[in-house]
């Protein structure tokens, strides 16, 4: 298990928290969504409020103390809800957080070189963080992305379709502070059939030649 | 009404229950380790599956609601291969530690894989090991025992109400217990012990001590409190290893706080196990008969009026009557059971629990005056909460006095008689919730009524309960909260002061004075002791504490554990405990050491064994010709209405852990105390 999954060692917990005043009211409304006496239910969007707004994008145990007096909770409930949850990260990351999926789809299209690619790239293990604090990279269960596998996820976008050089093109971009191309990297639309579009062509106007050969190219 | 049949038998059984429960109904015995007919369920162990015609697959019974036409199979061969592989899932993981586990004998898992485990495991992967967690003194861990029952996490957080514990992490590392480390600030966390099926959550102070099948088993009432919760004393050898409860329903259910539990190990510290005498100033071993002489030779042709008895918190009816016929003989009316000078003790229903405790279940609002029932009486305060928790928070509970938390939603309303006099004006918000409530009760504790002004309390007290309705056909609302085991029983008896009599106060400042020179204590050390310099003390008791210090003659008596004796709790229901062990060295039941001193006396009593001395309970008050049922009692006028003092009222309970002389000496409740009371060098005063 994954030390992301295990509360941050104490002298890494701060020992305050409160919402921002725009997260605040971000949080008015969240609650506001459940029925009177359910407010509890807003446990989990409030966690990733919480996970937003640290430094580190991870949830330290005194910010799901405040959620759970915000919600007039036991704090062992929010406990049980963060732990339970794999997205919320119990310590912090880096900046950048990559999530490769490794499960048998991504695997059998070549996980294991996006995965030993980032270890090249970044000199960090499964479950490290890189020294200047810029990438964590963890591997993760399907995300849901099989049709346009091996994939990964950094923050909240995902790039897909990878291959060791597409990742190292993400992973140099990200290095240089730019922000690459999020989706599918082979050059493909979102999740079209890899050598193009097969039905109903004449509707969507999308069954022209030059796509079909980008697309090959991609599959390369 | 859904009739169901069962392995062929009909049953009927209340609309809302459960499969499990007509199983049971039918007499057929469900194996069970996540379901507790006082939690909630979770339907997780899978352990009481059956099979349900017309259902594809068995069925969890515990989670199933019973409906009408269903018919159940119990025994047939998909029922046994279900829990068969339901067994062998739960083994996986699960140590083979039994021979080395403190729940071995008493075990769920080790009973339940007699029927349904196999012989050897076919799991040849690595097992998984957790961490084990610190809860504090009382409940010891071995968490990779667990097998996620969560009925410690439902326990907690239902009927304790303190959230600390729960099911952190998922699937395969999934872990009971606090996600950062906590103890369980609760005067309930000893029931985990009882609840938890394994031996994932066991018993600190009992670790390694006894096997189960070697305990000698008595039945018995608690005396750590008023509740008079049952319990059942289980020793081995001429010491009592360890105090569980026994159920009833209509006291502690079958639960029992961590000092009723865990106070005994003071049981085997200061105990008192010969007489002394008092020779040049310091207390000297003596035989029975020196001790009587000395009595003798100090109260002989002595005036009764400068005699004096005080009775303290945890002894027996029997001593008290036989005490107060020695008294009597004596000539005192010097004689009184309320150490802490309350003023208490008129007609029986100002006094009583009237409403009994089984009737908090009924209540539908509660006022609660001077009284910290988390620490006076933490099983009144669960019942309490539970009565909160099954109205969904309708059930409004209002509280004048200090501030505690009681575990449950409640409007603090004020810190002492001027908060009282509002409400009885009606000038108080809850005073509405009074008004509009049908069933509403008082809690009056001890901390209101042992102040000077208590009989004025009293009167208010009462005078609320008139004005809201408290009082209505059936319904007896009126309740004191007792904080001593032999309170109500001293009253009933009459162990109060006779006519021209003094009361514990006054007694105290006449032997300060010189006025009162012999004083009996029979197990009171609540008292203090500074003003009884000049007199001869006499003091009775099992236990070396204060009273035995400031003594002049030791007679050393009985625990509650060592004699029969009968307890009359706060709602006034006289209940039995038997012996469980005989007393320490030269120490004798206390009713027959009175007897004993009242023949060296020439002042013999007229009993010569235990069932006389019941006889005369009877005579005495009616109360003790009705075992275990609470006796209602008339509603009639009582308290002196007067002038109330401003100042707040204050618990006289200040630490839960360290009321009396036992749980004093106990060196667990010393270690909760440290762990759990916030300024316990302080406390300990109390």
């Amino acid at each position: 298990m994954s030390h992301l999954r295990r509360p941050a060692p104490k002298e890494l917990q701060p020992t305050s928290f409160a919402f921002t005043p725009e997260n605040q009211e971000k949080a008015k409304k969240i609650i506001a969504k459940y029925p009177e006496g359910r407010q509890q239910s807003a446990v989990m969007p409030l966690l990733d409020l919480a996970q937003r707004q640290t430094e580190g994008n991870w949830v330290p145990t005194v910010a799901m103390d405040y959620i759970a007096d915000m919600l007039e909770m036991p704090a062992i409930r929010v406990y049980e809800v963060a732990t339970f949850y794999t997205m919320y990260n119990l310590a912090p990351v880096g900046k950048n957080f990559i999530q490769v999926c490794t499960t048998t789809p991504c695997w059998l299209r070549g996980s294991a070189d996006v995965v030993d690619t980032c270890k090249k790239e970044l000199g960090i293990g499964v479950g490290e963080t890189t020294e200047d604090g810029q990438f964590t990279m963890i591997e993760v269960e399907c995300l849901g992305a099989c049709v346009n596998a091996p994939m990964m996820q950094i923050n909240d976008d995902y790039y897909e379709d990878l291959t060791a050089e597409s990742t190292k093109a993400i992973l140099d971009a990200l290095k240089k502070g730019e922000k690459p191309k999020t989706g599918p990297q082979s050059g493909r639309k979102g999740c079209e059939p890899i050598d193009g579009p097969k039905v109903l062509k004449a509707f969507c106007g999308c069954g022209a030649a030059p796509q079909d050969a980008d697309a090959s190219e991609g599959d390369a | 009404m859904p009739k169901l049949t069962v392995d062929g038998i009909e049953v009927e059984v209340e609309a809302g229950a459960t499969v499990l429960q007509a199983c049971e109904e039918a007499g057929k015995e469900i194996p069970r380790f996540c379901y507790h007919e006082r939690l909630s369920i979770a339907g997780n162990c899978r352990m009481c599956l059956v099979e349900m015609e017309r259902a594809p697959k068995p069925v969890a019974s515990c989670a199933m609601p019973a409906a009408d036409g269903m018919v159940i199979k119990t025994d047939s061969d998909l029922v046994k291969k279900a829990r068969n592989g339901v067994m062998e899932f739960l083994l996986i993981n699960h140590p083979l530690d039994c021979p080395i586990c403190d729940q071995g004998g008493e075990c769920d898992l080790q009973d339940q894989a007699m029927a349904y485990g196999f012989d050897s495991s076919r799991y040849a992967e690595k097992k998984r090991a957790v961490k084990d967690k610190e809860l504090g003194p009382i409940v010891k861990t071995i968490m990779t025992r667990c097998i996620h029952c969560t009925r410690c996490v439902r326990f907690s957080e239902e009927v304790a109400g303190v959230g600390t514990m729960g099911a952190v992490y998922r699937g395969e590392d999934t872990e009971v217990g606090p996600y950062i480390e906590a103890s369980i600030n609760s005067e309930l966390s000893g029931n985990l012990v009882d609840l938890c099926p394994v031996g994932a959550l066991t018993s600190k102070p009992y670790a390694f001590t006894a096997r189960p099948w070697e305990l000698k088993k008595t039945d018995s009432v608690d005396v750590m409190d008023a509740v008079g919760s049952n319990i059942r004393i289980d020793a081995r050898t001429g010491e009592v290893l360890r105090v569980l409860p026994r159920t009833n329903e209509d006291i502690n259910e079958e639960w029992i706080s961590d000092k009723t539990r865990y106070a005994i190990d003071g049981l085997k510290r200061q105990r008192l196990d010969r007489p002394y005498v008092r020779k040049d100033g310091k207390l000297q071993p003596a035989s029975w008969d020196e001790a009587f002489a000395a009595i003798k030779a100090k109260v002989a042709g002595l005036d009764g009026k400068k005699i004096a008895a005080l009775a303290g918190d945890t002894v027996d009816c029997e001593s008290m009557t036989a005490l107060k016929d020695l008294m009597g003989k004596l000539g005192s009316a010097n004689l009184d059971c309320r150490q802490d000078g309350s003023k208490i003790g008129g007609p029986r229903a100002s006094y009583i629990f009237n409403s009994t405790i089984a009737g908090i279940d009924e209540a539908d609002a509660c006022l609660i005056v001077g009284a910290n029932v988390r620490a006076e009486a933490p099983i009144i305060n669960s019942r309490l909460r539970k009565r909160w928790r099954s109205t969904a928070g309708d059930f409004k509970v209002g509280i004048i006095g200090e501030k505690w938390d009681p575990t449950y939603k409640n409007d603090y309303l004020g810190a002492g008689p001027d908060t009282l006099q509002e409400i009885l004006d009606g000038k108080n918000d809850f005073a509405k919730v009074l008004k509009a409530a049908e069933k509403p009760m008082i809690i009056v504790g001890m901390g209101a009524l042992n102040r000077e002004d208590g009989d004025a309390v009293l009167a208010a007290t009462r005078a609320i309960a008139e004005k809201y309705g408290m009082v209505a056909g059936e319904w007896n609302g009126f309740n004191v909260l007792h904080t001593a085991a032999s309170r109500v029983g001293g009253l009933d008896l009459g162990f109060v002061p006779g006519e021209g009599g003094l009361a514990t106060n006054d007694i105290l400042d006449g032997a300060a004075k010189g006025d009162i020179e012999v004083v009996y204590l029979l197990g009171a050390d609540e008292v203090d002791m500074s003003k009884l310099e000049k007199a001869f003390v006499i003091y009775q008791g099992a236990m070396g504490d204060a009273g035995a210090q400031a003594a002049d003659v030791i007679l050393p008596g009985a625990a509650y554990t060592e004699k029969n004796g009968t307890y009359v709790n706060t709602e006034g229901r006289a209940q039995q405990g038997w012996r469980a062990i005989f007393p320490v060295g030269d120490a004798r039941e206390d009713w027959a050491i009175v007897r004993a001193l009242s023949g060296a006396l020439d002042l013999t009593l007229p009993y010569n064994n235990i069932d006389a001395v019941r006889e005369r309970m009877v005579e005495l008050s009616p109360t003790f010709a009705s075992l275990n049922v609470p006796t209602k009692a008339e509603w009639t006028d009582f308290g002196k209405a007067g002038d109330m003092k401003s100042d707040g009222f204050t618990s006289p309970v200040r630490n839960f852990y360290m009321t009396d002389p036992i749980s004093r000496a106990s060196v667990t409740m010393a270690k909760c105390t440290e762990a759990f009371v916030k300024d316990a060098a302080a406390e300990k005063v109390a």
